[in-house]
Formats: structure tokens, sequence, C-alpha cells
């Protein structure tokens, strides 16, 4: 029989650099993964569908100028391509710990959960970055093909997509941590991402007239708005109807308010989602 | 350069202990931190329930203890508040005088743990698996692929290194979880329930892992429900029911005291015994209470004593000249302890 005969003593390394440990064999994990081709495949439907649509449509919203055919290519689309990588990547990157026990192989040993937390992350947004790096390909190869030269907007929009990125994986691992069960956290999340959010901000400022600005998809409209020239303002619109006079508002955030909500968003979910983590019990 | 190989080789063949071969390359004896573990006054409460109220443990140096009770006695319970898995309601979980639970990292940078069953990530090799284990545990870049593939080699899966964990069975898993534990040479190993999930030939070969690591100034703390296991790896025996200790001593002295002051060996023999060699000769032996013949190449000896006197016991039957092939220690008086102990709680 073998025998285990090492002499050395080992020191273990600090934080940051099993942060990085953490991060490359998660990310190692994730690129193999089904999921990530199952991910790939769907950004990949929806650019060549976009491609293929706009190129034997022509239509007119998307051709008219650059700036027009970002906003309604990019700025239509790639909020939905950032939420489902966060919830591909991010939905169970905690729970999972729990619910497949890949968490009793990691956690006892000399880590910081706050170091698999934080490693857990890095690798969930890299592996959701080259989706929309995809995306952003198949857009600018589009547009350079409509069009010379790529508009400034463009890159602010992508910088904006990015600030979103990073804030919805800060929502879905503080949604993963809440919950033990994988698939639980991932429908919330994505219910939450796909249905909740965007009815109550219609509902919030459209009846209500309050502007939603405690709605992280309020703030993503930024990345689209962006692309507008002028940038769009709030706006109310009246109309005379059966029970009388309605009015109906369009919130518009700012570029600083859509930036300071998805920074909020960002803190406080990934604070409460690493002490949550940091505290739950693997019982 | 080579008087250093030579000097290594002469440990290997000797099998000497690591104070030992400090004495052998320094010519002097370094102090040297014996391996321990305590649970002072460690408690978990879960609402009403009391998982484990106010254990007092301390186990040190290089040894293997056997962590014993019913289901639901508190032994995983116990094992997760050493490796933070949770968190102790009251009291303090130590390893080399470190409380796990706010030093983490410092209490734990020696210590090889297998905790229930774990699961790798799926897409990743055993190779993949084990140097992320080895990088945490702060093993050098030039000492990872080496000291990866010598564990891997222990627990038999060296064909499946390049593999993908997520084809591999419940027993492979639980196999490539025991090399981990081995990573890094640790001081201190964390087991529960270690042979679960593995067939018997698994189950056999761990229990050789764990007996060769034995060897090396470790101190083992290994949980199971399998008496055999124990007796056979085991020096000591801690045993919990409801949360509480029962009773913590070395594997003779608790059988001494529990089963009747008696202990019992099983004798294997080459060749069929004259039935008057053991009725008369063995039965006349100081301190043997009965012997008796389970077959024609077996025999059961009742004896009072601890080590020491099975010690003698064996020196006197090999004397005999009747062929002994094996002598070990019988599961069932460790059994009837068990079971004493453990009704007397419920």
């Amino acid at each position: 029989m073998t025998q285990t005969n090492f002499e050395t003593k080992n020191i273990v390394p600090g934080s940051i650099a099993q942060v990085g440990t953490v991060m490359k064999y998660t990310l190692l994990d994730y690129l193999r993964s089904r999921r990530f081709f199952i991910m790939l495949i769907i950004t990949a439907l929806i650019a060549v569908l976009l491609t293929v649509l706009v190129g034997y449509y022509r239509p007119a919203s998307f051709l008219t100028d650059d700036l027009s055919f970002y906003s309604s290519w990019w700025g239509n689309s790639v909020t939905f391509v950032v939420i489902l990588s966060a919830i591909f990547f991010g939905g169970d990157a905690i729970s999972g710990e729990f619910q497949n026990k890949t968490g009793y192989f990691g956690v006892p040993n000399p880590i910081r959960r706050s170091s698999i937390y934080v490693g857990k992350w890095l690798a969930a947004f890299l592996a959701s970055l080259v989706m929309l790096g995809i995306f952003t390909v198949v857009t600018v190869g589009n547009g350079l093909y409509y069009f010379s030269g790529v508009p400034y907007q463009f890159a602010e929009s992508l910088i904006f997509a990015l600030v979103y990125m990073v804030a919805v994986l800060g929502f879905t691992f503080f949604f993963s941590s809440l919950f033990k069960s994988s698939s639980m956290s991932i429908l919330l999340t994505a219910i939450l991402f796909l249905f909740v959010f965007s009815l109550i901000q219609t509902l919030v400022s459209s009846l209500v007239q309050i502007e939603p600005w405690f709605i992280l998809t309020y703030g993503s409209t930024i990345i689209g708005n962006v692309l507008a020239t002028p940038y769009p303002p709030h706006m109310s619109t009246s109309s005379f109807g059966p029970a009388g006079r309605v009015t109906l508002t369009t919130f518009n955030a700012t570029i600083p308010e859509g930036l300071a909500i998805m920074a909020i968003y960002f803190a406080v979910t990934a604070i409460i989602g690493l002490i949550l983590f940091e505290r739950k019990e693997f019982n | 350069m080579a008087a250093a190989a030579d000097i290594t080789l002469l440990e290997n063949s000797l099998g000497v202990s690591t104070l030992f071969k400090q004495e052998l390359r320094y010519g002097c004896r370094e102090e040297i931190v014996m391996p321990s573990i305590e649970a002072v006054n460690l408690t978990k409460q879960y609402g009403d329930f009391c998982a484990l109220s106010g254990l007092n443990l301390k186990i040190e140096g290089a040894k293997c203890v056997g962590f014993l009770g019913p289901n639901g006695s508190g032994k995983t319970t116990t094992l997760k508040m050493f490796t933070d898995l949770i968190r102790p309601t009251k009291g303090e979980a130590l390893i080399n005088g470190v409380n796990v639970h706010t030093e983490k990292k410092k209490a734990l940078a020696s210590v090889g743990t297998l905790i229930e069953t774990p699961e790798i990530y799926a897409s990743l090799t055993p190779r993949e698996a084990l140097s992320m284990i080895a990088e945490i545990r702060g093993i050098s870049a030039e000492e990872i692929t080496k000291q990866v593939e010598t564990v891997v080699a222990e627990v038999h899966m060296e064909e499946w290194i390049d593999k993908r964990v997520g084809k591999f069975s419940k027993g492979m898993k639980q196999r490539i979880c025991i090399a981990s534990a081995l990573l890094g040479n640790p001081s201190i190993i964390l087991l529960d329930e270690p042979t679960t999930g593995l067939d018997p030939r698994g189950m056999s070969e761990v229990r050789d892992i764990i007996k060769s690591l034995k060897s090396k100034n470790r101190l083992i703390f290994m949980s199971s429900h399998i008496l055999s296991e124990v007796s056979d790896v085991c020096d000591e025996v801690a045993m919990i029911d409801h949360g509480k200790l029962i009773v913590y001593d070395t594997l003779s002295n608790v059988t001494a005291k529990f089963a009747g002051g008696n202990n019992v060996v099983e004798v294997g023999l080459a060749r069929p015994v004259d039935n008057q060699i053991v009725t008369q000769t063995i039965t006349a032996f100081p301190s043997v209470v009965k012997a008796e013949k389970t077959d024609d190449k077996n025999l059961k000896i009742i004896f009072k004593g601890g080590l020491d006197v099975q010690e003698r016991l064996l020196n006197d039957i090999v004397k005999l000249n009747i062929g002994v092939v094996s002598y070990k220690a019988a599961s069932s008086e460790l059994e009837d302890v068990y079971l004493k102990l453990i009704t007397a709680t419920l």
C-alpha cells in the first residue's frame, strides 16, 4: 500500500489567495457544466434570432441611425441576457453548497466562508461575463454591418450593463444564501426578476405615480435610455375615458440615480448574503 | 545530499517515529506539541431539542479514538462543531488549543476532515478537486502534484484521477474525500463514519489506511457505528448518548471495566489443536477465565486484564507451538459494553 509520507509544514495562504483558488476551480466547474452550454445556446439563439430577423425584415426602428439600432437591439435584450446568466450561475451558487453537500468538501478546511462566497461570486461573474461578451460581439458585429463605427453611448451602455450584472449577481447570491434548496432559490430569483419586479415597477409608476426608485430593474433602464437622444425625462400622459381623466406616468431614472440604485442593491444584498452564509449551519 | 538520502532510507525502512527522525537528523530532540482536540462544555441546542449537552472531552497525543453512540446521540454534531460546519450554542471546540469558531483558519490549519458524505463539484476531476483543497491548505505548487497523486494512490483511485467526479459512484467519491483528508500531512484527522457507502473491500482498505496513519504522530478521531471497526482500528473509545459523554478510556480499560472485567481474544490456528491443550494448558494460564474452541482451527479465550495481559497471553500461546496465525481482540466485548451503557441511559 502506498503511504502518505509528506514532511512539509504548510503555511495556510491569505484570504485573497484562497479567493483566487475558489474562483479558479468554481469557474472551471461552471465552464464544463451543462448549464453553461445551455446558457451559451440561449445567448446564441437570442443573437442569431435578432440577426436573422433584422437582416430579413430590415425594420425601420432598427435601421434609422446607429443609436436607434443599438437602442432597439441591445437596450431591449441585454438585460434579459444579464438576468438569465446571473440566475444560471448565481441562482444556486450558495444554496447548492448545502443541498448538494459540496460545502462539506470545501468548508471544513482552513478557509473563511467569506473567501468561498467571494470566490464563487467572482466565478459566477466571469461566467456571466462570457455570455455578455458573446452578445456584445454579435451586437457590435451587426452594428458595424449596418453602420460605420460604434457610438460612444454604446460603451456607456455596456458599462451600465456590467454594473447591472454585478448588482443582479449580488442579489442572486443573497437569495441563494437565503435558502438551502437550489430549486427554490433559482425559481424565486427568476420569478422576481422576470415578472415581479417589472410588475411592481409598472403598477407603482403608472397607477400610483410614484417613482419606483426602490426597484433594481428601474435602475437598469439607464442601459437602454443612454442610447436615446435626448435622454428621456419623466413623462406624463393624460387621457379621458369612461371613468374620467386618467394620467399615466412613465418614469425614467437619470444616470446617477440608476447607478446609485444598482450600487446600493449590490452593496446591501452582497453584505446580507455574506452574513447569511457565515451564519448558516450545515445540518 | 547522499547522507540525507541515506537517513531517509533508514527512517523509512525502520518506520521510525517523527520524534526519532528529528533525533536522527539533527542529533537533538525538538519539543513537539502533541496534537489535541478538546470540547469544553460543548453544547448544541435546536429549540427545545438538545443535540449535545455540555460535552467535556480532551483527547491528546498520537492515537486513534473511536467515537461511538446511537443515531442522534450527537456524534456528527460534535464533529461538525470541530470543523465549523455548525456553531456551538455554548462552550468551545478547541483544536490544538485554538477555538475553531473564532479562529477557524488557524485551528484547522493542520486538520484533515471527512464529515458525512461530501459531494465534489461534478465537472472537476479528482486531480483538480484535490488540487483545490491542496491550494487552500497551503501546499506548495511543486508539492501539489506529488501529494495529490500519492493520496489518490492510497485510496486506490489512480485510474480515475483524471476522470470527472460526476460519473463516480458514492463509494468512489467517498474515497476521494478520504484522500482529501490526507492532503498536507495533517496532525489531526477527524472522520465521521469513514466507511459509509463503501463496499466490504473498500471498508477494509479504509481501515488499513487509518491503521497506517496511526503510526505517523497523528491524532485520529473517528465516529462509527461499526463496533468491530472501532475495535480493529482504535486505541481508545469515547461513547456518547443523548448528547452526553458516557465513557472515555482505552479500549481495553473500557471492556475490562464494563464487561465484567473480562476481555476476549480470538486466536486463529494453521492446524487443528488438541482439546487437552485448550481446556487444560491454556485455561491454566494466569488471568485466563475460560478457553474454548469455536471450531477446529479457532479459539476463543476469555481473560481478565488489559493490554499487558493480552500481550503476555499471546507470548504464552505462541510458545505452545500450536500454529498461531492470527490473534485479535474480539469485538463482541465492545458490543457488550456498548449495549450495556447505551441501554442504561435510555
